[in-house]
Order: C-alpha cells, then sequence, then structure tokens
C-alpha cells in the first residue's frame, strides 16, 4: 500500500532532500527542487528567457528598424542570405553576405535573384559584430547604436525580405516585442479584473455571486474568436496604431476575465471555510490581515501558473486575428500582422520565407506551454503521489 | 410494488423538472446571447448605410453628402432607434424564422445562409466526429499502456495541438500541398455546382473538397480530447471495481468498455457543446486561409462591413447549436446517471 508520510512521498519525488531538509526547506526551495527536476519545463523556460530578451532588446539584436524607411527597394521579396565562408572566388575565415538584387520577371511569374559582381568577382559583404548604425534608445531611455550584426556597406536580411523590400529578421524581432507585450498586458488586464470580480463574488456570496456567474456563463457560449472580431471590428478605421494595440490588450482581457474569475471565486469560497483561516479568524485577525497574510500567499503560486498557462492563448488570439486584419494592422510588426502576408498563394509558392514568423509563434507557445505545465507540477504538491 | 410505482412516478416528475429547467435556462441564454451581439455591432463605428455609399462612389470621384446617407439609412430603416430594430428583428426571427436583409449581398440573410449554414453544420460536427472517433479509443488504449512510449507520444500531441493551432496547421497545408502534393486545399465546392441544386454528384464534390478543412478543424479537438480521456481512463484504471471485474476474468476491450470506459467518456459527452464552440471558434479563420465561403468566412465579412443583420444571425445559428448540444448532453448524462435526474435539478 502506498505510504502517505508527506516526506516519504516527497522523497521518491525528490530523491536528494533528506526528511530534516524535506521538513525545514522553505516552499520555494520545494518548489524549486519539484521544477528543476522537470527537463521540458526547464527546456521551456531556458527558450522563453531568450523571447524575452529579443523582445526587450530588439532594437539590439535587429539590423534594422523593421520601418519603411529601411526598405530595400532592390532586394524586394528577396530569399534568406546564406552566412557563408566560401564562394567561386575562394574561402575566407571572417562570415560573409553576398549582396543580393531581386526583380520581378513577368514571364516566369516569379522573383529573380541575381549575385551583385565586382571586377567580376561576387561581391562580399563581410559580417560585423556589434556594428553601430542606426540610432536608438535601449529600454527607452539609453541612447544607442549598437547593433548585434550588420554589414557596413549594402544590407544583410538573414530571414530574406517581405514584399516591399523589408528586413524580415528585424521585423520578426520587433513582432516578437510585440507578440508578448499583448499576450502580457492581456493577460494582466484579465488578471486585475478577475481578481476584482472574482473576489467581489466569492466574498459577498448571495444574488452578486449568482448574477456574475450567470453572466459568465452567457459569455462562455459564444466561441471566444467570433465574441474578439465583434469587439475588434468596434475599431475605428482611423485609430492610430497605439491605440489599436491597447484596444486589443483590453479587448484580449475583457474577453478572458470570466475563467480566471471563477477559479479565484472557488478558491476563496472553499478557503473561506478552511480551518487556518478559521484559526486566525478567532485569534481576532481582521478581514485584511486573513487575506493578506493568509489567503493570498496560499494561492500566489497557484495564480502565478494560472497566468503562465494562459499567456499562450491570448498570443494565439492576437496572432489569429491579425491574420484575418481584425486586429493589429501595418506597419504595427507582430506575429499575426507579418503571418497575414503568407496566405496569399503567391507567398506560399514564391516566397517560403515568409513563414518563419510561424515558427517562431509555435516554439513561443510550446515553451509557454511546457513552462506552465511545470510550474503547475510543481506548486501542486501531490503532483507526484498520483500514477 | 406500489412503494416502488409511487418512487418511479417521483423520478419522473423530478425529470420533466428538470428538463424544463434546463429548456428554459437554454432559451433565456439564446435571448441574451442575441441582444448581446446586435448590441455590439451596434456600436461598431460607422453603419451600412455609410459602408455602402463608399462602396458605391469610391473611385468615381463623387463627393458623397450627408443627405445622401440619410436618405440610404432611412430606406434600409437604419434611422431608426436600437431597441425597435433589435425587437422588430427579433419578433421577425421568432414568428418567421426571417433573419432580415443581408445589407452586403442584397438579398435576405436567410437566403445567404441557406446552403452555407448546411455546410458549416456539416464540416463541424464532422471535424467533432472525427475527433471522437480518433480520441476516445486511442485514449483508451494508451491508458492500458505499461510502457512510456505512447504516453510521451500523446502528451506531445496535446502541445502541438495548442501550438500549432487550426489556423496554422491550415497554412502548414497549404505550403506543404504547393511543394509536394500539388492538391486543389482551397474552396468547398468546384465552380460548376457553385449554384446548382443538391445532387449526389454535387455531395460528392463537396465530401472530396471537404476532407482537408475537416482534418484540419477537427486537429486541436483531437488532439485535446486525446490527453483528456487518457487522463480520465487512467484515474478510473486505478478503481478496485476494475480489478474486482478483471478479478472475475473479464479482460481486454469487452472488460475496458463494460467498466471503466463507460465511466471515463462521461465527462467528454457533457462537453460536447463546448467541442462543438471550439471547432466553430477558428472556422472564420481556418475559412479565410482555406478560402471555404461558409459561414465562418461570411461572418468574417460581415464583421468587416459592419452588416449587423448577417453577423447577428450567424452567430445565433451557430450560437443556437451549441446551446442545443449542451441541453442535449444535459439530457443524456441525466440519462446515463440516475443521480443527475434525482438530484439538484
Amino acid at each position: 500500500m502506498t505510504n502517505t508520510e508527506p516526506w516519504i512521498v516527497a522523497n521518491t519525488v525528490l530523491p536528494q532532500l533528506r526528511k530534516e531538509e524535506y521538513y525545514t526547506a522553505s516552499q520555494w526551495q520545494l518548489f524549486w527542487s519539484r521544477f528543476k527536476r522537470n527537463r521540458l519545463a526547464a527546456l521551456g523556460g531556458a527558450v522563453l528567457s531568450l523571447f524575452i530578451f529579443i523582445a526587450l532588446f530588439a532594437e539590439v539584436v535587429a539590423p534594422y528598424t523593421g520601418q519603411a524607411d529601411t526598405r530595400n527597394t532592390d532586394y524586394t521579396a528577396g530569399p534568406p542570405q546564406l552566412v557563408r565562408f566560401c564562394d567561386r572566388s575562394g574561402c575566407q575565415l571572417w562570415p560573409f553576405v553576398h549582396e543580393l538584387t531581386s526583380s520581378y520577371s513577368v514571364i516566369d511569374k516569379g522573383y529573380q535573384v541575381t549575385v551583385v559582381e565586382e571586377n567580376g568577382q561576387p561581391l562580399r559583404r563581410p559580417l560585423k559584430f556589434f556594428i553601430r548604425d542606426g540610432e536608438y534608445r535601449l529600454l527607452g531611455i539609453i541612447p544607442s547604436n549598437i547593433h548585434l550584426f550588420g554589414v557596413e556597406q549594402g544590407k544583410v536580411h538573414l530571414f530574406g525580405t517581405d514584399s516591399s523590400g523589408l528586413d524580415l529578421f528585424s521585423r520578426v524581432m520587433f513582432a516578437t516585442r510585440t507578440s508578448l507585450t499583448i499576450g502580457f498586458l492581456g493577460v494582466m488586464i484579465s488578471f486585475i479584473l478577475s481578481l476584482l470580480i472574482g473576489g467581489v463574488a466569492g466574498y459577498l456570496g448571495g444574488w452578486v455571486d449568482a448574477a456574475i456567474q450567470s453572466f459568465t456563463d452567457l459569455v462562455r457560449v459564444i466561441p471566444p474568436i467570433p465574441l474578439y472580431m465583434a469587439l475588434t471590428a468596434m475599431f475605428p478605421r482611423d485609430w492610430s496604431n497605439m491605440q489599436v494595440y491597447f484596444a486589443m490588450t483590453l479587448v484580449l482581457g475583457l474577453v478572458n476575465w470570466p475563467t480566471l474569475a471563477r477559479r479565484i471565486r472557488s478558491y476563496l469560497l472553499a478557503s473561506r471555510e478552511e480551518e487556518y483561516v478559521q484559526a486566525a479568524r478567532l485569534s481576532g485577525a481582521s478581514g485584511w490581515r486573513i487575506v493578506t497574510r493568509h489567503l493570498l500567499p496560499g494561492f500566489a503560486s497557484y495564480i502565478i501558473v494560472e497566468l503562465v498557462i494562459n499567456f499562450p492563448y491570448r498570443i494565439l488570439d492576437e496572432t489569429a486575428l491579425s491574420i484575418v486584419g481584425l486586429g493589429l494592422r501595418r506597419p504595427t510588426m507582430s506575429w499575426g500582422v507579418l503571418m497575414q502576408e503568407m496566405t496569399t498563394v503567391q507567398a506560399i509558392q514564391l516566397t517560403p520565407w515568409f513563414f518563419i514568423p510561424l515558427l517562431f509563434f509555435v516554439v513561443a507557445v510550446l515553451s509557454f506551454t511546457l513552462l506552465g505545465d511545470g510550474l503547475r507540477d510543481a506548486a501542486d504538491p501531490y503532483a507526484g503521489i498520483r500514477r | 410494488m406500489i412503494l416502488s410505482s409511487a418512487s418511479s412516478r417521483q423520478s419522473n416528475l423530478a425529470f420533466w423538472r428538470f428538463l424544463a429547467t434546463r429548456l428554459l435556462i437554454s432559451l433565456l441564454t439564446l435571448l441574451a446571447v442575441s441582444f448581446m451581439i446586435y448590441a455590439l455591432i451596434e456600436l461598431m463605428p460607422g453603419d451600412y448605410a455609410e459602408r455602402e455609399l463608399f462602396r458605391k462612389y469610391s473611385g468615381t470621384g463623387v463627393t458623397i453628402t450627408q443627405a445622401e446617407i440619410d436618405r440610404v439609412r432611412v430606406s434600409l430603416g437604419l434611422d431608426r432607434p436600437f431597441l425597435v430594430r433589435y425587437g422588430e428583428w427579433l419578433w421577425n426571427v421568432v414568428t418567421r424564422f426571417d433573419f432580415g436583409p443581408a445589407f452586403r449581398v442584397e438579398t435576405s440573410v436567410n437566403n445567404l445562409l441557406k446552403d452555407k449554414f448546411l455546410y458549416t453544420f456539416i464540416l463541424v460536427v464532422g471535424a467533432m466526429v472525427f475527433s471522437y472517433i480518433v480520441a476516445i479509443p486511442v485514449g483508451i488504449w494508451v491508458a492500458t499502456r505499461k510502457s512510456g512510449i505512447a504516453d510521451g507520444v500523446v502528451t506531445l500531441l496535446s502541445y502541438l495541438g495548442l501550438a500549432l493551432p487550426n489556423f496554422a496547421i491550415a497554412l502548414v497545408l497549404l505550403m506543404l500541398n504547393a511543394f509536394v502534393f500539388n492538391l486543389d486545399v482551397t474552396g468547398l465546392i468546384s465552380q460548376e455546382y457553385r449554384d446548382a441544386p443538391w445532387t449526389l454528384a454535387k455531395f460528392l464534390d463537396f465530401l472530396g473538397h471537404a476532407y482537408i478543412p475537416l482534418l484540419v478543424l477537427g486537429w486541436s479537438t483531437t488532439a485535446f480530447q486525446l490527453q483528456t480521456m487518457r487522463g480520465l481512463m487512467k484515474d478510473e484504471m486505478g478503481k478496485l471495481y476494475v480489478t474486482a471485474a478483471q478479478a472475475k476474468g473479464l479482460s481486454g476491450w469487452p472488460m475496458l468498455i463494460k467498466y471503466p470506459a463507460r465511466h471515463a467518456v462521461m465527462p467528454i459527452v457533457s462537453t460536447i457543446g463546448f467541442d462543438f464552440a471550439r471547432s466553430f471558434n477558428e472556422l472564420p479563420i481556418v475559412a479565410s486561409i482555406l478560402v471555404l465561403g461558409e459561414l465562418g468566412q461570411e461572418l468574417l465579412l460581415a464583421f468587416l462591413d459592419a452588416d449587423q443583420n448577417t453577423a447577428a444571425g450567424i452567430l445565433i445559428c451557430i450560437t443556437s447549436v451549441i446551446v442545443v448540444a449542451n441541453f442535449l448532453s444535459d439530457l443524456l448524462i441525466a440519462a446515463l446517471d440516475p443521480r443527475v435526474r434525482m438530484g439538484r435539478g
């Protein structure tokens, strides 16, 4: 039969902990040692850190701003440039790219790419790292002009260019920032709303609770994406990109509070009756103290996990809406906006590198989900007992 | 004998009361949803009158006057207050099943949706049936496996179900198709059948086109249900009644179907309505990628054009199906589980 004494259970899960270590470990130490054992979750976390780094330092990572003034008009819809060490005129140790041009040929119905030559040799553009180029403000504050990589003359397009000649690599970097922040803000808005509404419902109970419950039931009947579509279709066409961006976060937050509010409510309802809450109440603790000292710390890990799990869904929603033109719009860059270009038949057949944003999207959502599941298992002390 | 008939009459009464409450709740839900949708579309900036004039005169250099907008507005009846229009629309829907004129294509919404509703229904239900046929047996099978490989595959699939949503699968399929298969994956009906009446040939043509969107739409639900089914089945397998059944000499699929699977499948039955919602959810996006020309795409166009009647009509049709499915799954659960039909009601 299973032995359910906590430290024995813990020991099957966490063999590195001894009995006394288990009992003296803090919640966070236990959480961390459980989390570390899940390699997939750790991998998800690592990939995600890279994405967050890109989101924070997009200007550094991207060689160009990706805005209309950085168009490479000689290289529209150009395929990714290969980083080379060798070409037909020999090899060199330092990596370089070829200077390329593309032109549309009506006869072939496709783009023709030609290598620019100088004195009969292909023109080499050596890659430079930490190159000084366009000015920007790091994190919006520190003025700088250092880019992770670039070329001194000509242009470098590691992911190719889009149909108007913009560097896809730079655009994907900035899109990563937009998509991650919009997901983050959307989750935070729905979190605040659900904390307020779920808190009120769980605390007051009675008809307020019943009314809120029936409203959330109602919203849940409508499939979410059509509901988003109804809401985003309201945005005036003349809104600036900033306005659309914030309105999008608001819409994402507004549609999604019900599920989270329901969880917070049922947690509050359940823990109101818990013995440790009763004990605190009996020893004369105020309502505020009970909530902040006893209820919230117990709930914090749960909330964090819930938010991380929600995150990929919001990114997905934004992407889905932007693809069909009901979300963010050009010149804003987000994964969805970039994916808009791949939906045309021409893009699929002639310019497969337009699919690179999809790859970023898939990897991001995958690592978020892995991380979220890992956190959830780590936060649940009984996760190892089942099975 | 007398006692048992009395108690069965009582349980019948409880069942009818349960049914009546569920029916009432369903109708109220539909009413509230229709109002919500109509009101949402009302909040859109600019009404259909402006868009129609814009389309009519765009590129001709004619300046549109306010008087002309007002004239079109009056002729379409858009000048009346919101509640009057909603009331009239609702009245026509309830009494004559008439969803009003579809502004965008200058026909009635009924006319526009007639065939498309059928396509959509077949697509979404087909996608659901596909996902159940795959997910339930495979989920049961994986739960009984001792090795971790099948487990790992299911877990991977369930992650991909989220990370590669239906619309992404549609895009990948388009790309693969362009380079590998070279099939005609877009559209639902060949050009020559578009306006033809339903015949066997047209239906076969429809099926020939429909299987790709069907697989695309079924994908996420399948991945999700596979994971759910495995989890539920694993929980059931550990219970004592399963051991008892095995001790009596039952084994293999007959035992699985007779005992644990029956219980494990219950939560899935209770979410049929939500599965329909989930399958329809991404349809507008998938439809616009695969150029399906059914309700999802029509809904997208209606939203882009502020066509209130069409958008509300489509959403009402879809939510009706969801509400009806929820109602039916409630009934099914009540029929399967005596505690539900006797209990809370």
